[in-house]
């Protein structure tokens, strides 16, 4: 499990005063979500009044295309990239690089997963599945042409190393392209928050600055961005503040000295407005912190990668049938215990569990749950109403599974469970019996064994 | 195309809202928050004396890896001259062309070489002012302009940034205010830079390294009137 956590010694916010910021935070983004057109339009108007262009699109097919374009109209060799979630959703790196454009992840977790060909893990650090000696061949890999010859040991030193690449890529990009954390109305300000600067670097260095963001992270003013930050940072990595929190305004003016000289916000819908109004709309609340997935005991377990998918953790579970089917994802929502952290975690106070229930009732409703999964429980529920049989049958796989070794805690290979067990053994359950053995023997008592 | 797409997005925002355009008093409420935005909830520590203030200032920079000196105006050159020194930087600096800084005494400093303008990848200290402190976290905030290039917050290994210490505020609401009172509330600086502590990542096996890509020293001058 991720554990970005500081140790603190002096005054940090108290916990009455967090979850009054979690309420504040929620109620922002319910206020936001519903005035969405208004807000949107409003910060379009903000964002041409300084000089910026605003472009509007409804699929990723409309975003790759628009992207694309910018690029082609600057003649484009190669953007810098600062970490994007919604330009993985739109899979614009592969859109790009056919098109003879060369994308630079920039945040060190992004561009270590880029040179190895891998999807993130984890929405805030994309590359937590790796060790440092795997990071040490990935350079020693890719950097050798550079003329970095020696293989890394230390952390300080591969960050130094990544340090010094990025920076040459930075000063020769064509093209900066940022996400966005919030949009804000008030102001038509792009918002962006990391901890290395690279975000920044993307946005002042290139000649032109594309802010991809969708619909639903436009936020009313600078006083609601105060709240959301306070929020954010906490749920993120557990500092009170990240490094770098940015406020972009339309291009370079005419007496700065650097920036770039074409600002552009490109505005992704992707399904997202279908959301609104509907039961499933809390989960445009989400501000990406991945608070939910750090605290997650699935998540934990099987790491980001196994949700096959963009986003990973409870809010993957929700977001990604949405944005690309339940038919497609929709045994996602039943990766989960329903053990509730998430919820319980969650800054904008997303009810996590509740809207995965509602993706499990699509799926059953719509027929889709797998043919064995549905004899299954129907098996499962023809003993469970028969005590007695329920019983023998149980006691009779508890012998059985002894048989498979239970003396290791571990099953390397099990009878109708091949597919969980090519990859992974299987947990043994304890010796001892049943539940209901165990709890005979003990007299029905509330007794530890 | 495009004018099809924004409506099509926003007529689908209207019809999953069910509700057309926003009008009449719902509209004014909206208005009404945008042109007097209210404040969340209060934070209590951001809520001090102002003495109190730099010290708690102080206290989250250093925590963010930031160090932090205390200066007079007079002092603020051979300060920033120190630290280099100390810390064995090259006694050379791209600084921010801002009056402020100016009026420092570098002439006091000859083996200090200063160019002013905007960073360039291969310098190594920049020197800039800092439009605002924010006690709450130790955040200082930059306001981009023709005396604040960005490029000095972040290509150089090392930022030193002097502050004055009356531009020390409690939370982000009182920068807000101050933003809206010297640019006017519709036009924002091209970029505003809040900066807490060096640049950072835990990007590899989540321990926490300095100078990912901005810099790895941040230095503060406070300056007392």
């Amino acid at each position: 499990m991720p554990r970005f956590v500081i140790e603190r010694d002096i005054p940090a916010i108290g916990s009455a005063e967090c979850e009054a910021l979690r309420d504040a935070a929620r109620d922002i983004k319910n206020h936001a979500l519903a005035n969405l057109d208004f807000y949107l339009e409003e910060f379009e108007r903000k964002v041409v009044a300084l000089g910026g262009h605003v472009h509007w699109a409804p699929t990723a097919a409309d975003a790759r295309r628009i992207i694309a374009d910018l690029c082609r109209s600057v003649s484009a060799k190669t953007v810098a990239k600062s970490k994007s979630m919604v330009s993985e959703e739109i899979a614009l790196n592969d859109h790009l690089e056919a098109l003879g454009i060369a994308p630079i992840e920039t945040d060190l977790g992004e561009y270590i997963i880029q040179l190895r060909h891998e999807p993130p893990s984890h929405i805030i650090a994309p590359a937590v599945h790796l060790t440092k000696d795997q990071v040490a061949d990935t350079f020693l890999e890719h950097h050798r042409a550079l003329g970095f010859t020696k293989r890394l040991t230390e952390r300080n030193d591969l960050v130094a190393e990544a340090r010094h690449v990025l920076r040459e890529k930075f000063l020769n990009a064509d093209v900066g392209l940022t996400g966005a954390n919030f949009l804000v109305a008030e102001t038509g300000s792009s918002m962006l928050v990391t901890n290395e600067g690279n975000a920044d670097l993307s946005n002042t260095l290139p000649k032109m600055h594309i802010v991809l963001a969708s619909i639903e992270k436009v936020i009313p003013t600078l006083e609601d961005a105060a709240v959301l930050l306070r929020v954010l940072a906490r749920s993120a990595t557990g500092q009170e503040s990240s490094s770098y929190t940015t406020l972009n305004t339309g291009p370079k003016r005419t007496d700065d000295l650097d920036g770039p000289a074409q600002y552009h916000v490109v505005i992704l819908d992707n399904g997202r407005s279908s959301v609104l109004g509907t039961k499933m709309q809390d989960m445009l609340r989400c501000i990406r912190c991945g608070a939910c997935m750090n605290h997650c005991p699935v998540y934990g377990a099987i790491g980001g990668h196994a949700y096959g998918w963009v986003y990973p953790g409870p809010i993957g579970a929700v977001l990604t049938p949405q944005l690309i089917g339940v038919e497609e994802a929709g045994n996602l929502p039943n990766a989960s215990t329903f053990c509730g952290r998430c919820e319980s975690v969650c800054p904008v106070r997303i009810p996590l569990p509740n809207l995965m229930r509602h993706w499990r009732e699509r799926e059953f409703e719509r027929h889709l749950t797998p043919r064995a999964v549905r004899q299954g429980l129907a098996l499962w529920a023809f003993a469970a109403r028969r005590p007695r049989l329920y019983r023998r049958l149980t006691g009779l796989a508890n012998r059985m599974l002894a048989l498979f070794g239970r003396a290791h805690g571990h099953y390397r290979t099990l009878p109708l469970a091949a597919g969980w067990t090519r990859f992974r053994d299987f947990p043994a359950p304890p010796a001892g019996g049943t539940f209901h053995a165990q709890w005979a023997r003990h007299g029905g008592a509330r007794t530890r064994p | 195309m495009s004018q099809t797409a924004r409506s099509q997005i926003l007529d689908g925002i209207r019809r999953s809202l069910h509700r057309g355009e926003l009008g009449g008093t719902a509209r004014q409420t909206v208005e009404a928050r945008l042109a007097a935005p209210p404040r969340g909830p209060a934070v209590a520590r951001g809520r001090l004396p102002p003495a109190e203030r730099t010290a708690l200032f102080r206290q989250w920079a250093e925590f963010n890896n930031a160090t932090v000196a205390h200066a007079a105006p007079s002092e603020v050159a051979a300060e920033v001259a120190a630290y280099l020194a100390r810390n064995n930087l090259p006694a050379e600096a791209a600084m921010a062309p801002s009056p402020q800084l100016d009026a420092y005494d570098w002439a006091g400093q000859p083996m200090l070489s200063l160019r002013r303008g905007a960073a360039r990848g291969s310098d190594h200290v920049s020197i800039t002012g800092a439009f605002a402190g924010i006690a709450e976290t130790g955040t200082l905030v930059m306001a981009s302009g023709p005396d604040h290039p960005v490029t000095l917050n972040l290509l150089p290994d090392t930022h030193i940034v002097v502050l004055r210490e009356a531009d020390i505020v409690g939370g982000y609401e009182e920068v807000w205010a101050k933003l809206r009172q010297r640019y006017g509330k519709d036009h924002m600086p091209r970029t505003v830079n809040t900066i807490t502590g060096p640049s950072r990542t835990g990007d590899i096996e989540q321990a926490i390294e300095l100078g990912a890509h901005g810099p790895r020293r941040l230095h503060i001058v406070i300056v007392g009137e």
